[in-house]
């Protein structure tokens, strides 16, 4: 079984994040533009009075798939690296994926990670 | 009178109207970084359009208007100065201080380009670019000239002042009511006429590039050298007084914008910043020349704070003046002109012409004040008549708006066939075809 890690995380603790992962031997994670609100909410800016309230704002989305008894341990690294204590640091959860194949060899499962 | 060339000022002229030919393009700098990035450049084309169109204008048969022989004391002979050909240098608007009259009609030119360019920030996104033009042209030749002649041309707004058995003759050093006044009242009839932007108060519709706004405020300012000391039409302390008026009440009111926004919005921006900048350079127009340092600082200081409380007023009674035409140049330009009946003095290297006063505050009494509330009165009507007639044909015949589709895609693209921006138009998407 393999299972994927999603976390999204403050933008500027992405390099912290990845440079975790690869010490603890993570070959390959997926990273995408992401908005949205947790408890921290949006911000506002005035322009001229005029008060605009962002509710979205920007956060770093990482994917990366793991074999079965890694997952907790990635978790653990993913929590370390990307942790300020200000609301706003993000989540990370962890679903069971049903195959994974390698485009290139067509391998499946674990042997595709 | 034999006309006498002076060099010196000669060149300070050709100098003073290069630096306010700038404030066209710095303008559209300004208004072009208040905009959403999808109709900048037809923001600023709105300015661009106005440097070709009145500067044709002003050498057929502008100055002939403004400045040629009185007509009734609202404008001058139009067949005067034809072309600006045929003139002798002592008809110079000048003559008195050396200055030939092709130096003089230049140095005039580039105020009403400007004039007409202030008004675009009021109709931003969506007036139909050919309409503009149209409007501009007209509203020059039924505005703009007629109050130039009326104030500056002897007319019966300045030197041939109707009422100067009762009262002072009007002070306008350099333009509070021909420049600001006028282009703020033409700014908010013609975006009531217009109507508001889709979506105005509900989208938000924040300045796309503020960098731009704070470029055009700097270079307006260093423009508006050119335009308040020039406007002594010699190189001399007075100039002096007008640059040095110039600065510190823009200093001034640069403060008490970012000050005013501090207590009521808990930041001081960068956009107030700017707007504090003009605010000032507005306010101490007509009075550059006719006030001392100390009222200097009081008009910067009152026009600082007066016009960032004003540019909200548009949320509360609906009009859509896109980038604050009102808030700044009207309330900015009627601060001035009316301070000027408190603070005028004729001490220090200041001047004000013959027949004018001394202000309240300066042992003048309340005639200045009087004079200065009228003209300022009837400047706000005859604008506004103007204005409103040519927007009310406008709309009638050729329509002023642009439809809904060139609105919402942005008027760069469907409108000028252009976008401002790689993400915006053929960088980011397919391209099918290079022709």
């Amino acid at each position: 079984m393999t299972k994927l890690v999603t976390a999204v995380i403050q933008p500027h603790r992405l390099d912290d994040v990845k440079s975790a992962l690869e010490a603890a031997g993570v070959r390959g994670l997926t990273v995408s533009e992401a908005s949205g609100y947790g408890r921290q909410r949006g911000h506002t800016e005035v322009y001229r009075g005029a008060e605009y309230t962002v509710d979205l704002v920007p956060k770093v989305k990482i994917d990366v798939l793991v074999a079965d008894g890694d997952a907790a341990a990635v978790t653990e690294v993913i929590l370390r690296a990307a942790q300020t204590g200000k609301i706003g640091d993000g989540k990370v959860w962890v679903v069971p994926v049903e195959d994974v194949a390698r485009v290139r060899t067509g391998e499946h499962g674990d042997d595709a990670l | 009178m034999e006309f006498e060339l002076d060099s010196g000022n000669t060149a300070f002229i050709i100098f003073a109207a290069s630096l306010v030919f700038l404030m066209t393009p710095a303008l559209a700098f300004f208004y072009g970084g208040m905009v959403r990035g999808k109709s900048v450049l037809n923001m600023m084309m709105m300015s661009f359009g106005a440097l070709g169109l009145v500067s044709l204008i002003w050498v057929l048969y502008g100055y002939s208007v403004a400045f040629g022989t009185d007509m009734g004391g609202f404008i001058g002979n139009p067949t005067d100065f034809l072309g600006l050909q045929g003139a002798t240098d002592d008809q110079s608007l000048m003559a008195g201080t050396g200055v030939p009259f092709l130096v003089a009609a230049g140095f005039q030119l580039t105020f009403a380009v400007i004039t007409a360019a202030l008004i675009s920030g009021a109709v931003a996104d969506r007036m139909k670019f050919g309409s503009w033009l149209v409007f501009a042209g007209l509203w020059v030749t039924f505005a703009y000239l007629p109050l130039a002649h009326m104030v500056w041309g002897g007319g019966l707004l300045g030197g041939g002042w109707f009422l100067v058995d009762a009262l002072p003759i009007p002070i306008d050093f350099a333009g509070g009511t021909v420049v600001h006044i006028n282009a703020g009242v033409a700014g908010l009839v013609l975006a009531i006429v217009l109507g508001k932007r889709r979506g105005f108060g509900r989208e938000p519709m924040r300045p796309h590039n503020l960098p731009f706004v704070m470029l055009g405020a700097a270079l307006l300012w260093f423009g508006w050298f050119g335009f308040n000391a020039g406007s002594e039409f010699a190189a001399d302390g007075t100039a002096g007084r007008a640059w040095v008026n110039t600065t510190v009440a823009t200093a001034v009111a640069l403060l008490a914008w970012i000050g005013t926004e501090k207590i009521r919005d808990g930041h001081a921006t960068s956009l107030g910043a700017a707007s504090g900048v003009v605010a000032g350079l507005v306010a101490i127009t007509p009075a550059a020349a006719a006030v001392d340092t100390w009222g200097a600082i009081a008009i910067g200081l009152v026009a600082g704070v007066l016009c960032a409380l004003a540019v909200g007023l548009k949320y509360r009674f609906g009009y859509d003046d896109s980038l604050d035409v009102v808030g700044v140049h009207l309330v900015g330009g009627l601060v001035g002109t009316v301070l000027i009946g408190f603070f005028a003095t004729d001490t220090d290297a200041t001047w004000y012409p013959d027949g004018a006063a001394n202000g309240l505050l300066y042992g003048g009494g309340a005639g200045q004040l009087a004079t200065q509330v009228i003209v300022a009165v009837l400047a706000m009507v005859f604008s506004g008549l103007v204005t409103l007639v040519i927007a009310l044909v406008l709309k009638a015949t050729i329509g002023l708006r642009a439809t809904e589709e060139q609105e919402v895609s942005g008027l760069d693209l469907t409108v000028h066939g252009e976008t401002a921006y790689e993400s915006l138009g053929a960088g980011a998407r397919v391209v099918t075809e290079v022709k």
